[in-house]
């Protein structure tokens, strides 16, 4: 089911959650709505699933209008944030509830075996008859997860799927909700705050910020070609240079970048930290290492510069360096955006 | 908490034996002057002229009318007021609307405001001298020293507290459960029945025994509209005050003493509903929320 | 701008809320109101300045004064012996807390009289001290105390139990004595329950009638209540003035509320974690 949402406006009291978005997923596709908190992710979702009436602009599913249609019709399965299992219930009745109060009558035994069907799917069989506050966190986003299925939604919905678990379970579960993705083919829409989980799972990210798109794209179109400084910053750690802009390229100590599209005057530079190398003479930015921190995959150095930025790079394990050495940094890749207002 | 020793912990404030005894002992003193005495002495009143008295009391017809008219005064009173506390929790947590902190405050105020207060508003809605009362007078319709006003002046008195224990519960459950019930297609009544009120039920019983002991021991409200006509509009306190005046005080906590039994009854079921969790909301009460 | 409701019901349960409300609170009150304001200022003014009316403001402010003055102290005690000691009969003490809520206040009013009548339990052995506590303010106090005391131990309670043991292990930790700690960390952290609790109870205390009508001689000018004094008015098919004075306890009953919640709204914003 491709979903078509068309300058969608949704105002809270005074402020203005969700300010003018448009946005298409096609049918079968994983999409990952991506920001900050506030947003306007979570309203965005909700208005999708009819949790939420918009203001203003319209939601299609397929050839239908259905800005209107109440949650209750509008055919999706929606995964809330903490859950909201059903906490009197077994997880088979949690499970089977969706069925039981369905327009389309289903006898007991076709109910039974669809809830034993979704709790193989969802790798829960044995669990039936356990309540909420007995299975773990992960069990129970599972549960939720059967519960949105149960009733063949034509869109699937999730609020922060894993905001509540710990990182392992977070990873197994990301990896595993891409294989019922792929084993089902429903168009699929979720919300994160979290870069990698959006990155690692999606087929296609959209980055917002105030209640506006700032970039969409895959994966690699975001992580490679990002348009705009929020959406460096928001998708990783970032070093920030001052640079000077002068005819498509941009110029600091001595180093020359290519900057096209970007307006004569002050720069920003942004790096990763993988992206800058340090050698210990020109050319390039001079700076002073302030503390060199040992991890288990290798030397993360912070620095600073001439110009008093502070910077985090990455060297070889083996790397000689010290707190206090004095040296160059130059930079393998960067990008380069007009200058914010900062303070100093 | 209450089940690790405490004795080798270290002292919290207030944890010196002597200061610990003192307290202890001054309090238990208290609560059995304060509290339990007037209980007991109800008791001990009541069969201080032997059994034959009692029984001859409360099977007095005028007595067996007046806990007639009080079950009966119940019986309206209660559900009436808890279909008002449902309706009057769904709408305050379920929505956001204008004015809802003024409708709470507005719902809490017949706890504040003096039962004989209750009682002469409730003359002016529709005795003689008020608004409706030529018109009832015209139509013969009795409100006020009759069955229904005393209905009516009980249903003010104990109208929140239903509401006030749903309240809190509702609102710290939020509105997930609803919305995922909605969204998997359930109607607004199945939601209620099958996702609320399971939730809710012991908050409710709660608050249905408390509403149910205060309706049957109103007296200020009632005294002031029932006319206390004894056989007709007497209910079981006002009954009380009419044979103490008339210096039967044994007959007094005869009667007494039903009210008494009703009493200790609905603090056994309270303490009960609390084990089940009903009375108070606790952080982890949000059942979207609670860890195993 | 279209503005509804995802969840169903809200014209339903709120148009039940607001005609039950409205037919059940508000129009009696509002009906109250009117019949009082029909007064015209002077007679109103002349009603309830009068003397017997004054006398009957004053015995019941102070009697409820008194009775809450006690239940803060009682009510703290109490809920502070409930919650922070172990002991046995604890439970029970606990539960008997709300008997004075669930036992109907003529009861409560004949069960006091009868305990602090001169021949009474009490009252033989008061009398012995020559304090006469029956058919004086002191009765008035008492069957106040006993029908408020709830309020203060049921608002401290929760607070109480919720405290975290942090605080005061901190205070320990920085060499406070428990006195000191007691004044300076837990008390300031009771004080807004506290506050709301008394508010509840004085407010109470100021409507109260059944139980304080049996052990009050109810004297005019010196055992009599503004309550009774309403009933008495009404007895006497003077319905302006127990309209003006009934409008007078209606007054004091709402500028409580506000108190009350008031309080309750910071108490809140001290116990509510952000």
């Amino acid at each position: 089911m491709k979903i078509h949402l068309e300058n969608v406006v949704k105002t809270f009291e005074s402020f203005q959650a969700v300010k003018g978005v448009s946005l298409d997923i096609e049918s079968g596709e994983l999409v990952a709505l991506l920001g900050p908190s506030g947003s306007g992710k979570t309203t965005i979702l909700r208005m999708v699933a009819g949790l939420e009436y918009a203001d203003g602009g319209a939601i299609h599913f397929g050839d239908q209008d259905a800005t209107d249609i109440p949650v209750r019709d509008r055919g999706v399965g929606f995964v809330f944030q903490h859950y909201a299992l059903f906490p009197h219930m077994t997880v088979a009745d949690n499970i089977a509830f969706g069925m039981k109060v369905s327009k389309v009558k289903r006898d007991r035994a076709a109910i039974d075996s669809r809830v034993a069907d979704l709790l193989r799917l969802v790798r829960l069989e044995g669990l039936g008859d356990r309540f909420p506050a007995q299975i773990s966190g992960g069990q129970r986003q599972r549960v939720a997860l059967a519960r949105a299925l149960s009733v063949d939604p034509k869109v699937l919905l999730l609020d922060e799927p894993f905001g509540a678990l710990d990182a392992n379970v977070r990873r197994d579960l990301r990896r595993w909700l891409r294989e019922i993705h792929s084993e089902l083919g429903i168009t699929t829409l979720f919300v994160t705050h979290d870069q990698e989980e959006a990155l690692d799972l999606a087929d296609r990210v959209v980055i917002l910020k105030d209640g506006q798109i700032v970039q969409q794209g895959t994966p690699q179109e975001v992580c490679r070609d990002p348009k705009s400084a929020f959406v460096m910053k928001f998708l990783g750690d970032a070093n920030v240079i001052a640079a000077e802009v002068k005819d498509g390229r941009a110029h600091v100590g001595g180093l020359s970048i290519e900057a096209a599209g970007v307006a004569d005057g002050r720069g920003e530079l942004y790096a990763r930290p993988r992206d800058i190398d340090w050698s210990v003479e020109g050319p390039g930015i001079a700076a002073e290492i302030t503390r060199v921190l040992d991890r288990a995959d290798g030397r993360r150095v912070l620095a600073t510069t001439g110009a008093g930025e502070a910077l985090e790079f990455d060297v070889e394990p083996e790397r000689v360096v010290k707190a206090g050495d004095a040296g160059f940094v130059t930079l393998r890749r960067a990008k380069v955006f007009c200058a914010t207002l900062r303070l100093p | 908490m209450s089940t690790v020793s405490t004795r080798r912990k270290p002292p919290r404030v207030g944890d010196a034996p002597l200061f610990r005894r003192l307290m202890i002992g001054i309090v238990v003193v208290l609560v059995a002057l304060v509290i339990i005495a007037p209980l007991v002495i109800i008791g001990v009143e009541a069969f201080s002229k032997g059994w034959q008295l009692y029984r001859d009391t409360v099977i007095h017809p005028d007595t067996l009318h007046a806990v007639m008219l009080t079950v009966l005064a119940a019986l309206i009173a209660v559900p009436v007021n808890t279909v008002f506390g449902i309706a009057a929790a769904w709408a305050i947590t379920k929505f956001d609307f204008w004015g809802k902190r003024f409708l709470l405050v507005v719902i809490e105020i017949p706890f504040s405001v003096s039962p004989i207060v209750a009682g002469v508003a409730y003359l002016f809605v529709y005795g003689l001298q008020g608004l409706f009362g030529p018109w009832l007078d015209a139509h013969d319709i009795k409100i006020l020293f009759a069955v229904p006003g005393i209905i009516i002046a009980s249903m003010f008195v104990t109208a929140p507290f239903v509401a006030r224990e749903l309240i809190p519960l509702m609102q710290a459950q939020g509105r997930d459960l609803e919305e995922a019930s909605t969204s998997l297609g359930a109607s607004g009544w199945r939601t209620f029945f099958s996702v609320t009120l399971p939730n809710v039920k012991w908050a409710l019983l709660y608050g249905v025994i408390l509403c149910n002991a205060r309706v049957m021991g109103e007296f200020g409200a009632v005294s002031v509209v029932s006319g206390n006509i004894r056989g007709q509009t007497n209910t079981l306190p006002l009954h009380i005050e009419l044979l103490y005046h008339d210096y039967n005080a044994t007959g007094a906590f005869a009667a007494a003493s039903i009210l008494a039994l009703i009493a200790v009854f609905t603090i056994i079921a309270k303490v009960a509903l609390e084990r089940q969790g009903a009375g108070r909301v606790r952080k982890t009460d949000n059942p979207a929320e609670k860890t195993s | 701008m279209r503005r509804r409701n995802v969840l169903p019901g809200l014209p339903l349960s709120l148009g039940v809320t607001l005609f039950y409300v409205g037919l059940i609170v508000v129009l009696p009150l509002a009906a109250l109101a009117f019949k009082a304001a029909s007064l015209g200022f002077e007679d109103y003014w002349r009603i309830v300045s009068s003397s017997r009316a004054v006398a009957s403001y004053r015995v019941t402010v102070l009697s409820a004064l008194g009775a809450t003055v006690f239940n803060l102290f009682f009510g703290l005690s109490l809920a502070w012996v409930i919650t922070r000691y172990r002991f046995p009969g604890r439970r029970i003490i606990d539960a008997v807390v709300d008997l004075p809520f669930a036992l109907p206040t003529a009861v409560a009013g004949i069960a006091l009289t009868a305990l602090f009548a001169n021949s009474g339990w009490f009252g033989s052995v008061l009398e012995g001290l020559g304090i006469k506590v029956a058919y004086t303010p002191i009765g008035i106090m008492i069957a106040m105390c006993f029908t408020s005391l709830p309020f203060i131990v049921r608002t401290v309670q929760p607070v109480l139990e919720d405290l975290d043991p942090a605080l005061e292990e901190a205070a320990q930790s920085l060499g406070g004595s428990d006195w000191t700690i007691f004044r300076k960390v837990i008390l300031p952290l009771l004080a807004p329950a506290l506050l709301a609790g008394v508010s509840l109870s004085f407010a109470r205390c100021l409507g109260e009638f059944g139980a304080i009508i049996f052990i009050a001689g109810n004297q005019p000018m010196s055992t009599e209540i503004t309550a009774l004094l309403i009933f008495i008015r009404l007895e006497e098919y003077d319905y302006q003035a127990a309209a003006a004075i009934a409008s007078v306890l209606l007054l004091a009953a709402f500028f409580m509320l506000a108190v009350t919640n008031w309080l309750q709204a910071r108490a809140l914003r001290y116990t509510v974690k952000g």
